[in-house]
């Protein structure tokens, strides 16, 4: 295949029957993601190809997946379920954090659970609720667990592999809004690290650090920034567990200013832990107090209320203002 | 009548019937539930259903209280050919888990252990359905396992450590395959699910036991398990200990039918069996078991029994139930029953009794030993086995933390 434009939806599914293709020991589990391939058809036509042995069709009981998908990993098998939206995890949480999460450590290192969860996260898409949130924060404070994100298609290819090969569990959010930019996909490529944050665009007056659906919007401010004289160096972090907080801090010593973007609520947020440890990590270097520009304290809005709730280019750009203000 | 006394009388499985094979479910259905008939039941499970007379038809016995053996056609063949030897294993088994289930407990009143739970009265439960097990079947507890862990060859010590507070588990799960507890009630039934669902895929024809109580059977875990194990025909044997507490609450707080019946609306068989009775849990599990290897699917045990201690040693069972009801169990002792028979058919004479009662001396000696000296871990343990690819910020923390410690050190030394 090489390099090919593909949509990040389809690059999922390109990674997904990649590592069917390559793994015997890979499953996909999920509601509705057999005949129908998803409701966002990530996984079109992989039944149709791999048979429901190996793309189950599950029960509607998201306990039950992420439970099962542990007995399985447990005999040696490599699950990557579905949760089709990200405010459907919640019934599966216990699970996750009680038992994906620990029982590694528990089992003092002598079991592995390679379990993907994918879900489908994030606003912007004018859906009714719990189809918008953004619950990542909720999963990286859980040890054992990995958190990550794409931003574009290259990287849900990649970083799906890399997922899937890991033998710890990992928490996949795809940014549902963006399932249908495209970009170009190298399948021959030699990915970096899947924890590893990339520089999306160099700059040399302030640091953009975002992740997942943000990391457009910050391009697009970068962009917009350039226009009135201002270099913008976008960051796109790509994993919230563990924080590349060695690539923030390079980037921090360079511009000297850092603002924080995601969808989800600022309040004790993935932003926080960055401005926290760059903060301390490079007091001398800032010339701004870390800035963070994201969701509210309050339940993600009707639909046509997202557009105040969303950190848009107008949220970022006067943040950037703000910090290159001190 | 109570339920207390029928477990007495002789099981009305008539000889030559096949329902427990073919769905004891459905047969059992027809016959009237009588769990809640113990005197407290208010509810439509305490009623009877027409023309049911007062025994308990559903459930097995092959052991009565006062040590007699009785036939029961659809179960006998499967301990047809159990020797002395084994009967004597059995009983062997049953003491010494009870020898380190009494020595936990007190360790616990020492101030050894955090915290335990004492699995007294359990005995024929745990070890007739963990002996029923083949080494290459998977076993998953809850936390009160300690006769199934004991009869899957987990050293006994190993359970202490998490009770201990030393480590969150103790032991490698696949050295006797035999899980980690498991303190999230139900939890476990959905991981023994998709694990039997790995043995299926397989194709091997090992088989999965997921041990629960009754109050577990509440969960919605539990719920999905019996629903995906169903759909999926997972190789898989539900155990649910009946111990007729959930903490303070009777089963009667959980389910208004019979607990075994529950699998009938998923459309799998489920037996009740006298949970005192060791012969009949082996009989009844290695049926399920081997329902499970054949293909035939998941299959639903209540073993009835009870909890004659406490919840856990933080609980104080005198709050929610009469002394009375422990001292009818009581005579229904699954140990003391095993020995009647065993002196009854002459399996078993003084020089076997007193010979176990000195290794149950040297177990005791040995578990006080090896808690009294179990060290507790190192702080850098911690930060042990969070991933097991490694993880930068569990390194950075760790490294910060060792540096820490090692400030705190040098600054004693110094003084
Ligand atoms: C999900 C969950 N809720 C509550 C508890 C607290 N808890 C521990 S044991 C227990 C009672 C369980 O009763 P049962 O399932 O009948 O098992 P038993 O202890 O009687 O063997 C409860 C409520 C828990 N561990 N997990």
């Amino acid at each position: 295949m090489a390099a090919e434009k593909m949509a990040l939806a389809k690059a999922i599914n390109e990674s997904l029957r990649t590592a069917l293709d390559t793994d015997p020991k890979v499953l996909i589990m999920g509601e509705d993601v057999g005949k129908l391939g998803g409701v966002f058809r990530v996984t079109d036509g992989l039944q149709k190809d791999f048979g429901e042995d190996r793309v189950i069709d599950t029960p509607l009981a998201e306990s039950g997946i992420v439970g099962t998908a542990i007995g399985l990993a447990l005999r040696g098998y490599r699950p990557v379920v579905e949760i089709q939206f990200d405010g459907f995890v919640f019934p599966a949480y216990d699970q996750i954090v009680t038992q994906l999460a620990k029982m590694h450590a528990r089992a003092l290192g002598k079991i592995k659970l390679p379990v993907v969860i994918r879900i489908p996260y994030g606003g912007g898409i004018g859906a009714v609720e719990h189809h918008s949130e953004s619950p990542e924060a909720l999963f990286a404070h859980v040890a054992g667990l990995k958190v990550v994100s794409p931003s574009n298609a290259s990287d849900a290819y990649w970083m799906m592999q890399q997922a899937i090969q890991s033998d710890d569990p990992v928490i996949f959010f795809e940014p549902k809004r963006r399932y249908w930019d495209k970009s170009e996909v190298n399948t021959d490529a030699i990915p970096g690290p899947l924890h590893k944050a990339v520089v999306a665009r160099e700059g040399s007056d302030l640091t953009l650090a975002a992740y997942g659906p943000m990391v457009k919007v910050c391009l697009e401010a970068a962009a917009a920034a350039q226009e009135e004289g201002r270099s913008i160096e976008v960051l796109d972090l790509r994993s919230m567990s563990p924080i590349d907080f060695d690539s923030v801090q390079t980037s921090v010593e360079k511009t000297r200013h850092l603002v924080v973007v995601h969808e989800a609520p600022v309040f004790l947020g993935t932003g926080a832990e960055i401005a926290a440890r760059i903060t301390e990590r490079c007091f001398y270097h800032l010339e701004a107090p870390v800035l963070r520009v994201g969701g509210y304290h309050a339940p993600y809005p009707p639909a046509r209320l997202e557009e105040e709730y969303l950190p848009g280019l107008d949220r970022v750009l006067d943040a950037v203002d703000r910090s290159l203000a001190y | 009548m109570t339920v207390e006394s029928t477990a007495a009388r002789k099981p009305r499985r008539s000889a030559g019937t096949t329902a427990a094979k073919g769905g004891a479910s459905t047969a059992g259905s027809k016959t009237a539930a009588s769990r809640t008939a113990a005197g407290k039941g208010t509810g439509a499970a305490g009623k009877k259903a027409p023309g049911t007379p007062g025994a308990d038809p559903e459930l097995v016995q092959l052991l009565t209280p006062e040590g007699e053996r009785v036939a029961d056609a659809t179960y006998d063949p499967y301990v047809a050919d159990i020797t002395p030897e084994e009967l004597r294993g059995l009983y062997r088994d049953m003491v010494l888990s009870r020898r380190f289930d009494a020595e936990a407990t007190s360790l616990q009143r020492q101030g050894e252990l955090g915290l335990w739970a004492s699995m007294l009265g359990q005995e024929a439960a745990q070890i007739g359905s963990g002996r029923a097990t083949r080494d290459d079947d998977y076993v998953f507890p809850t936390y009160r396992e300690h006769g199934v862990a004991w009869c899957r060859g987990v050293d006994p010590t190993n359970l202490l450590g998490m009770f201990r507070g030393v480590n969150n588990g103790g032991w490698d799960p696949n050295g006797n395959n035999f899980h980690l507890y498991t303190i999230v009630i139900g939890s476990q039934t959905l991981h023994a699910t998709g694990y039997a669902m790995g043995i299926a895929k397989d194709g091997a024809d090992s088989a999965v036991i997921a041990y629960f109580g009754d109050g577990a059977s509440s969960q919605g875990d539990v719920a999905e398990s019996f629903t995906f194990s169903a759909v999926y025909n997972a190789p898989v044997v539900f155990f649910c200990q009946n111990n007729q507490w959930a903490i303070s609450e009777p089963t009667e707080k959980q389910t208004r039918v019979p607990l075994y019946q529950r699998a009938q609306g998923y459309g799998f068989p489920g037996v009740r069996v006298d949970g005192n009775d060791v012969l009949a849990c082996l009989a009844v599990t290695k049926w399920a078991l081997e329902r499970a290897r054949r293909g035939e699917g998941p299959t639903l045990v209540e073993a009835y029994t009870y909890r004659m201690g406490a919840h856990t040693t933080s609980d104080d069972p005198t709050k929610y139930r009469a002394d009375e009801e422990r001292e009818s169990w009581e005579a229904k002792d699954p140990i003391l029953r095993l020995r009647a028979y065993l002196e009854a058919s002459n399996h078993a004479d003084e020089g076997f009794f007193a010979e176990l009662e000195a290794e149950s001396e040297t177990l005791g000696k040995r578990v006080r030993e090896v808690v009294r000296a179990m060290p507790d871990p190192d702080h850098l343990a911690i930060f042990e086995n969070v991933y097991a690819d490694g993880h930068a910020l569990v390194d950075e923390e760790r490294a910060q933390f060792a540096a820490y410690q090692a400030s705190f050190v040098d600054e004693g030394e110094g003084k």
